[in-house]
């Protein structure tokens, strides 16, 4: 039996580079042996994907691309198919469970510095998959066809209304109508169904390349291959096989654990990942009380909705997702782990975390005066991370500092004078508050105590 | 020719005509794939105008109907609803109906045909969504002076008067749209079309 397997093991090698795939890829990848708890989402995020896929296809064989039927298709699937409630549920919780996983694995990211060189093509392979995600998310919510499917699916596409001369040619061209309808779903069906998919996994197969190509980063930022033995094997590298299949099927069994518990007590999660709303079917002629996209989409929303401004609101949503991209070129600093550099880097990093959790409360509430003037500030403060980052990245001098203050005292009072209000002028200077403090701590702070901005030394070696 | 000579300016010279050949061939084959997005001729067909009883309209209530899949209100004002609409000429960002949001017969102080009945598309200039109507009892919630009313836009906060003319520091850009419309008759309203003979 044994000579058996291994005789085809043999004829198939000798075919097709089975056991070299393995190898590369597995028992022979080095990995640094000192991954903690955020080196869990990478394969996270890669179970949450076979889970859409296995889940989207079952959907797909009851769910109807129909204007008139998919609302009654979807309730059809959850009431009537057997175990349907199940996987619809699987799937609309695991969208959510997916951006969740996403957001923890691209924290890890900026947090260590995984985005530095030699990785940046990684990080930027990354960056399009999320986008790729976000699509497929936004596709894939239209299709139940409910109120919160249609009126947000109206909101996104008149997003592309805004830009000058080609908006509403563009926006026209997208719905196939003039209205979102049934010509909208039904290519929404195809792309979530067909093409997004098909894109994603290809990514997603580029990502893990690029990766082994390079290397896996650690929490210390330390190249493990500076290191070898007389073997020609990283000193501090571990093979990805058993080592780490063993600690990321405990992650799995965790991950799948908490899963579990939301899909089969609060699947809707408080509507947070289902929205009432989106239980009535889609009605063209009435808006929702309250429209908003789900979670994973509010922290740009929010930056949309504070802006007073179509055109200007629309920029900076895309930009507040597409300055990722840039990330390799915005923070150069050497050292790459979150360890060893300075104690302002790391408040300013809890600060963006803080900065987008609040920004995604504030897209979920319904706007009101207050909202959108913190929503502003806040909205300043996300680029404003990405500016103090760039900053970050070589020794500055103190007069090249005070310019810069000077350059954004002026850029801030410009803004603030443009959308000058009487009747919130108390309001405004108050929030001035938060531009004034952040700047004032991050980089004013290492004016007075240079100690503040300090690296620490990177070991040779991991820890 | 020798068979072992390679010429390479030759080579060159035909890669590269393939290449430009192949490359306009490539943009010929999407161009129906892209065009298969526009609106089908069906979608095209179904903005056909209707026509509308007014005569139940009471003042002060408002109709939403389906012209071309969007809805379209038609709000009998009140005397009250047309006195804050002169009251507000300093609040709205284009209080003379300048930009091109509604045909020429609307571009007036209460941009309607006749003052008494407002036709809009209930649409939000922002980003599409239907915006509400505040009445005139329900408007002094917004808290603001001179504010009698009108149209509030849940998704973003967008507000408009009695005429659909947008405020100052609103994210949307532009007044609401006002269809082509004309009476057939005192109380018959067509929506969508704006010369045709009436009898």
């Amino acid at each position: 039996m044994k000579a058996l397997l291994s005789g085809l093991l043999e004829w198939t090698d000798a075919r097709f580079p089975l056991s070299k795939l393995w190898n590369e890829h597995v028992a022979q990848y080095f990995a640094p042996k000192n991954f903690n708890f955020w080196y869990f989402f990478g394969s996270l995020a890669l179970l949450m994907l076979v889970l859409q896929i296995l889940s989207g296809i079952w959907l797909a064989m009851y769910y109807k691309p129909d204007a008139e039927e998919a609302f009654r298709s979807v309730e059809f699937i959850m009431r009537e198919v057997e175990w349907g409630w199940l996987i619809r549920y699987m799937h609309s919780t695991g969208a959510s469970f997916f951006f969740i996983v996403v957001y923890l694995h691209m924290y890890r990211g900026v947090m260590y510095g995984s985005f530095k060189k030699p990785r940046e093509l990684i990080w930027i392979l990354g960056v399009l998959i999320y986008l790729c995600l976000m699509a497929e998310a936004f596709f894939g919510y239209l299709l139940p066809w409910g109120q919160m499917s249609y009126w947000g699916a109206q909101v996104i596409i008149s997003l592309f209304g805004a830009l000058p001369f080609i908006g509403e040619p563009l926006a026209l061209w997208i719905r196939g109508d003039f209205v979102v309808s049934d010509a909208t779903l039904n290519r929404f069906y195809s792309l979530h169904v067909v093409a997004l998919p098909l894109l994603l996994l290809a990514l997603v197969v580029a990502h893990i390349q690029a990766l082994h190509e390079v290397g896996s980063n650690n929490p210390d930022g330390v190249e493990i291959k500076k290191k070898k033995d007389a073997a020609g094997i990283p000193m501090d590298g571990i093979p990805f096989h058993p080592y780490y299949t063993v600690k990321d099927l405990m992650g799995a069994a965790v991950c799948l654990f908490l899963f579990a518990f939301v899909l089969f007590l609060v699947p809707e999660f408080g509507g947070w990942f289902l929205e009432a709303a989106n239980f009535e079917p889609a009605d063209p002629l009435k808006t929702p009380e309250h429209i908003l996209p789900v979670w994973y989409f509010t922290p740009y929303y929010a930056i949309l909705r504070a802006i007073p401004d179509k055109l200007t609101g629309v920029i900076a949503m895309g930009a507040a997702v597409a300055i990722f991209l840039f990330l390799p070129w915005i923070d150069r600093h050497p050292v790459k782990s979150i360890r060893y550099r300075s104690l302002l880097f790391k408040f300013l990093l809890i600060f963006f975390a803080i900065t987008f959790v609040v920004l995604g409360y504030l897209g979920t509430q319904p706007p009101t005066a207050g909202r959108a003037e913190l929503g502003l500030r806040l909205g300043e403060a996300y680029f404003a991370f990405f500016l103090v980052l760039w900053w970050y990245s070589r020794e500055r001098s103190a007069g090249s500092t005070w310019t810069l203050l000077a350059v954004l005292a002026i850029v801030f009072a410009v803004v603030d004078a443009i959308r000058w209000d009487p009747d919130k002028a108390a309001l405004m200077a108050l929030s001035a508050l938060l531009p004034l403090i952040y700047f004032g701590l991050f980089l004013v702070g290492p004016l007075v105590s240079p100690r503040l901005n300090a690296s620490r030394e990177v070991p040779e070696r991991v820890t | 020719m020798s068979a072992d000579v390679v010429d390479s300016r030759r080579r060159r010279f035909l890669t590269g005509a393939v290449t430009v050949v192949g490359g306009v061939g490539g943009l010929c084959t999407a161009w129906p794939f892209a065009s298969a997005w526009q609106p089908s001729e069906r979608a095209r067909a179904i903005g056909a105008p209707i026509e509308i009883d007014i005569s139940k309209l009471e003042p002060g209530a408002m109709l939403t109907e389906a012209w071309q899949g969007k809805p379209v209100w038609i709000l009998s004002r009140t005397s009250e609803a047309l006195d804050s609409v002169s009251a507000l000429d300093g609040a709205v960002r284009d209080p003379d109906s300048s930009e091109e949001q509604q045909p020429d017969y609307a571009r007036n102080r209460f941009r309607s045909r006749r003052p008494d009945i407002l036709v809009l598309v209930g649409l939000c200039t922002h980003l599409g969504c239907s915006p509400q109507h505040v009445r005139v009892e329900q408007a002094s919630y917004f808290g603001l002076a001179d504010w009698r009313g009108g149209f509030f836009c849940p998704c973003h906060g967008s507000l408009f008067d009695y005429a659909g003319r947008v405020f100052k520091g609103v994210p949307a850009p532009t007044n609401l749209v006002v269809p082509p419309h004309q009476y057939l008759s005192d109380t018959v309203l067509l929506i969508g079309e704006d010369s045709r003979e009436v009898a």
